[in-house]
Parts: structure tokens; sequence; C-alpha cells
């Protein structure tokens, strides 16, 4: 971990998709089968890198999202390791089927990658930011579903999903977010990571929640409340192990998510929860509404997704269950 | 191992087609439910793909050197799977359990359930963009001698993901594909033409950067030509509209759309087998 976010200095930040630019790359050098296409976003999900350097291996679909999914299906179908690339309002939004059948339930390793997803689109309004996307992956069969939590760790999952011989989906956010992680932290898909221990409340979070979530620990310790932070890179499959285990030590359990409350994040933990062990808990994201136009950092705010309210909810959940430790 | 087919005529194809068509028959019955018309009308199309144009192993279905056959309109599988038996990727008898519990015969084709399929569709409208995926991919391998087939139905042109792979293959000029649309007019709404007109299709097909040949596609010869002729075409991927009687074979189905998605019940079954085994009362069968 890059602890540089407990003392005053601010971390560096860089746009996740860029992290995944540069995994690709590296990926392509690595194995001559990893191949690629995009719907017309080269530049915006950062897969020009890769097209530059293997032009005979990539393939322009122009802006027809359901035909970059069957395309990539047909690729995988001939042992090509496919990566296909569009926002995530289109890939997985639009052709979601195509990926339902072609892809999943035909159990080909094609590598789905949906940029610009959640409220960090920002001014392109609700129409661009895909929050649905955890959920609706999350409910197909054979499907991994990623969320890395900065650029460092995008590159890793990238080259891990190159090797990796399932069907697999990752979300990419557009906006620089803080470089939290190190060359050295970690990465297996299907996994979660300790990244704060704690005692007293479990802070899970993905994807760009999990720097806020950072720092709200932060200023609960201040309060005397040792927050533990679960980051969940990978949310299908979820890990159940780590998660079980934080939970009960410290008997409380907020989710935090730049995605919707109902089936992503919130969902699979209220779900492993409640049938293994049922645990006071309350679920932070986007609540069952869409998004608008703003700054990122505005919109955060307005939708109650900063270290504040992260601090506060933890405080809310702690307060309602007295009977517990707090 | 390669296997080399055997030099099959004309006449031993369509003896084939229409073994083909009698275990259609059979299977539905036997499901009591699918889709007649179509498959009834392929069976032509699918006994010279697979005794006469593909290059496939049944002993050996993932043979490296194998051309690719994805069926786009998946509803019509009994055809697919009545023909691969024939052809010895399994017995005859597992026809029978078609839509059944445990069965590897889904009622839509699954990739993986059955080696030899390879994909797994239903959903309409995304054998053209598998197939110019897997056509890439031989390209990029330069692997010059193997082949994609799509089979695809004309009802599921209405769907926008045909026409995205329309322009990607024309965009690419992907010669390594040939195209078969099943232009039989029905679709499940009743005639093409009346649901969505499709027409002028050769004039899309073309526009879209593909060369396109029309036959009767219940005309074996006609079928292996044009196969013959699209792998000769280098320049552009080719279309053949395929021009096929819905229900080929039985009369009382023959051109009637509310055949599309059902299958004969018991008495319906017995005559179209009686049918079929006599070609209609105009030839001698060797079943009779």
């Amino acid at each position: 971990m890059n602890e540089m976010h407990l003392s005053n200095q601010a971390l560096a930040t860089e746009p996740i998709r860029k992290g995944f630019g540069r995994g690709l790359l590296k990926a392509g050098q690595l194995n001559v089968n990893v191949v690629a296409a995009c719907a017309d976003l080269t530049e915006s999900t950062q897969i020009q890198l890769f097209a530059e350097a293997f032009p005979e291996r990539y393939i322009e679909i122009g802006v027809a999202e359901q035909n970059l999914a069957t395309v990539g299906s047909g690729l995988a179908a001939m042992g090509k390791i496919p990566f296909v690339s569009s926002y995530a309002a289109f890939n997985p939004g639009r052709n979601w089927e195509q990926i339902r059948t072609t892809i999943a339930l035909n159990n080909q390793p094609v590598k789905l990658i949906g940029s610009h997803a959640g409220l960090y689109t920002g001014a392109d309004g609700a129409t661009h930011q895909m929050l649905e996307d955890l959920a609706l992956m999350r409910a197909m069969p054979n499907m991994v579903v990623l969320a890395p939590g900065d650029s460092v760790e995008a590159e890793k999952a990238t080259l891990a999903m190159a090797v990796d011989k399932r069907p697999n989906y990752m979300r990419l956010a557009r906006e620089a977010t803080p470089i939290m992680t190190t060359d050295k932290t970690p990465f297996q898909i299907g996994r979660a990571y300790i990244f704060r221990k704690g005692a007293d409340v479990s802070l899970i979070s993905t994807g760009t929640m999990t720097y806020p979530a950072m720092v709200a620990a932060a200023a609960l310790a201040k309060d005397g409340i040792h927050a533990e932070v679960v980051h969940v890179p990978t949310i299908k499959p979820i890990d159940h192990a780590v998660i079980l285990d934080s939970a009960e030590r410290t008997r409380h359990v907020v989710t935090i998510e730049e995605a919707q409350i109902n089936g992503g994040l919130g969902g699979a933990v209220a779900e492993l929860l409640s049938e293994n062990l049922p645990t006071p808990m309350l679920r932070m994201g986007m609540n069952d509404r869409f998004g608008e136009s703003g700054h990122p950092e505005e919109l955060l705010k307005h939708f109650g997704l900063t270290p504040i309210h992260i601090a506060m909810t933890a405080h809310r959940l702690l307060m309602d269950h007295s009977g517990h430790k707090h | 191992m390669a296997k080399t087919p055997k030099n099959y005529s004309t006449a031993d194809i369509q003896k084939k087609a229409n073994q083909i068509r009698e275990d259609i028959i059979k299977m539905l019955e036997h499901a009591g439910s699918g889709h007649s018309a179509g498959p009834l009308g392929l069976a032509d199309i699918f006994a010279a793909l697979y005794f006469k144009i593909l290059k496939h192993n049944p002993d050996n279905p993932d043979w490296e050197e194998r051309d690719i056959l994805v069926l786009s309109n998946g509803h019509c599988v009994p055809v697919l799977y009545a023909t691969m038996a024939n052809a010895g990727y399994f017995s005859r008898k597992e026809l029978m359990t078609l839509r059944q519990l445990g069965s590897r015969l889904q009622g839509h084709p699954e990739r993986e359930r059955l080696p030899g399929l390879e994909t797994t569709s239903g959903p309409l409208g995304s054998g053209l963009s598998q197939a110019a995926g897997m056509a890439l991919a031989l390209r990029m391998n330069k692997e010059v001698h193997r082949w994609v087939y799509v089979v695809m139905g004309d009802g599921e042109q209405d769907e926008g993901n045909v026409w995205e792979a329309a322009m990607l293959a024309g965009k690419y000029k992907l010669n390594n594909i040939i195209a078969i649309t099943d232009r039989n007019n029905i679709q499940i709404d009743g005639p093409t033409e009346t649901v969505m007109p499709l027409e002028n299709l050769k004039d899309k097909w073309e526009s879209f950067g593909w060369h396109v040949l029309e036959i009767d596609g219940n005309d074996i010869d006609a079928v292996i030509d044009a196969c013959q002729m699209g792998k000769a075409i280098v320049e552009k991927p080719v279309m053949i509209i395929a021009h096929t009687i819905p229900g080929k074979g039985v009369d009382f189905m023959e051109y009637d759309f509310h055949w599309h998605g059902a299958a004969p019940n018991h008495e319906q079954a017995i005559k179209a087998l009686k049918e079929l085994r006599t070609l209609g009362g105009k030839i001698r069968s060797e079943h009779e």
C-alpha cells in the first residue's frame, strides 16, 4: 500500500483506464494471441496503445457494440484472447443479450471492458454514467466481474484477465483518481484485500470508492472508531473468506460502491452475510436512481459518496446497533 | 487427423437429405415441440454442406484444419443435429433425446454440450458477427485454406446486429466467409414481406460490399456450385441467397408459416413420413 494517504500529502492521480491501456500493451507483448477490438472509442478506452503497437491484431468495429461483443466471441472461438472495449453504458449496457448468449453461455473467454463507468463520467450526464453494470454482469453465470481501485491495480487486473480462461468484465473510470496501491500490492482475481485493519466496523468497498473509504477510516480513527477497509476488486466470484472473517470480527458492515446499491457489491455482500453470518449493515451507492450532469466531485457530494458521508454512515450504523461494541 | 470425405454423388446426397428430413420429423414428433418448416427446407443445404462442401471430421470434431459452420438461426438446429448424426458425429438414436432433460441436443444449440457445434445460438442476428470474428482470426493466423460458413434465416435479418456484421465483413473484405441466407419467406408472425419487408435483399447485401449469388436452395447441385464459386470470389465476402420452400417435402407443411415454430403430432408425423418415403408419391422408396 501507498501509505501517503495517511500523511497530509496528496497522492498522485491517474485515470484507472490508463492502467488498462498499459496492461493490455504488456499482455499483447507477452502473448501473440491477445487481440483487441473497440467501438469507436480507441483513445477514450485507452486501447490505442495496443492498436498502435499491434495494428494487425486490432479491429475497429465502429459504433456497433452488439457487433463488438459477438465479433469478440468469434475471435475467442478461434483461440484468440480478445479484449473488447467501449463505454460501460454500451458494453455491457447495449449488448447484454449478445454477451449472455455468445460469451457467457457459450463460455468463450472474451475480455469485456466498460470504461466511463459510474459518476466519475461527470458532465456527460445520466445516459453515460453506467451504474447498473455490476448488477447486470454479476447476474450472469460464468462471468467474472472486476472493478479495480486505481490505475496500478487495473494494469495488474488486465494482465490477470489475459491469462484467465473465463469470460471477464472489467469496469473502468474516466477521471483521474488517487493511486493508492503500488507495484507490490497483491492482486489476484477472486481475492479481497484488507487495506486497513480495524475492529469496530468493516468498510467494504470496490473500484473508485476504496480510496474515499480509506480517508473515511482515517477520519473515524480520530473519533476513536477503528474501521477496517476491505477492498473488493473482484465482485464475482466474491471472496467469501475475507469478507466473512472481517464481518465476524467487526460485527458491522458498510458497503460502498459507485454503482446502484441493488445487485452490485452491496447486494453481493448482503447475500453472503444474510446466509452465513447475519450482520448489521448499510449499503452506500446510488440509491435506485439515475445520476445527472456535473463535475465528478460535485456529483459524489450530491449523491453522498464522499469520505465524510462514509464516516457518517459508519457512525449511524454503530449508533443504531448500540448493543454491539460501540 | 484429416478425413477425406467420400465422393458422394448428387443422388447420394439427395438420399441423405431425405433421411435427414425423416429424422427431423421423428425427432420433432418425439420431442413434442420445436421448429419444422425451416429445418425441412434446409435439409438439402445441410446435406450438401456435410457430405460435399465442408472440410470436417466427425471422428475428431476439433480437427484444427476443419472448416467452421456457424448456425445463426439456432431454432433450425434439428436439421444440424440430424445431419451431424447422419454424418457420424453421434448415433441417430440420440436424436430422440432432443429437448429432453440432460440431453446434449438442447432445444437451441449449446456449443459446450455437443462436440461439433461451433457456437451457441438461438437469439437471432449474432451468427454473422461471430463468423466475422472467426474469419478475422483465421486471417491473422494466415490460415488461408479454412472457410467460415454461416447459415442464417431471412427473418433474422430484421435484427440490427446482422447489418453491423455485414458492414464489418464488407470493410475488412472477409473473403473467407460464405454466408447462406435461408430465404424461405416466412417468420413467426407471417410472410417476411408482411412482417418487415426485406426486399430488395440482394441489393442490400451488395450495397454492404458483398458478392451475392442467388440459387434454388433445394437444388443440391446449385448449393454445391454456389459454394464452389463463393470460394473463388477473392475480393469480397459472399452471400448466397438460397430460395427454399419452408416445410419442403411434406405437402401440408410447405409454404405454411404456421409450421415455423410447430412440431407434428403422431398422426401428422405418420403422414409426413409416408410422404417423404415416397417423395410425394413420385418415387417408391426402399423403406416401403
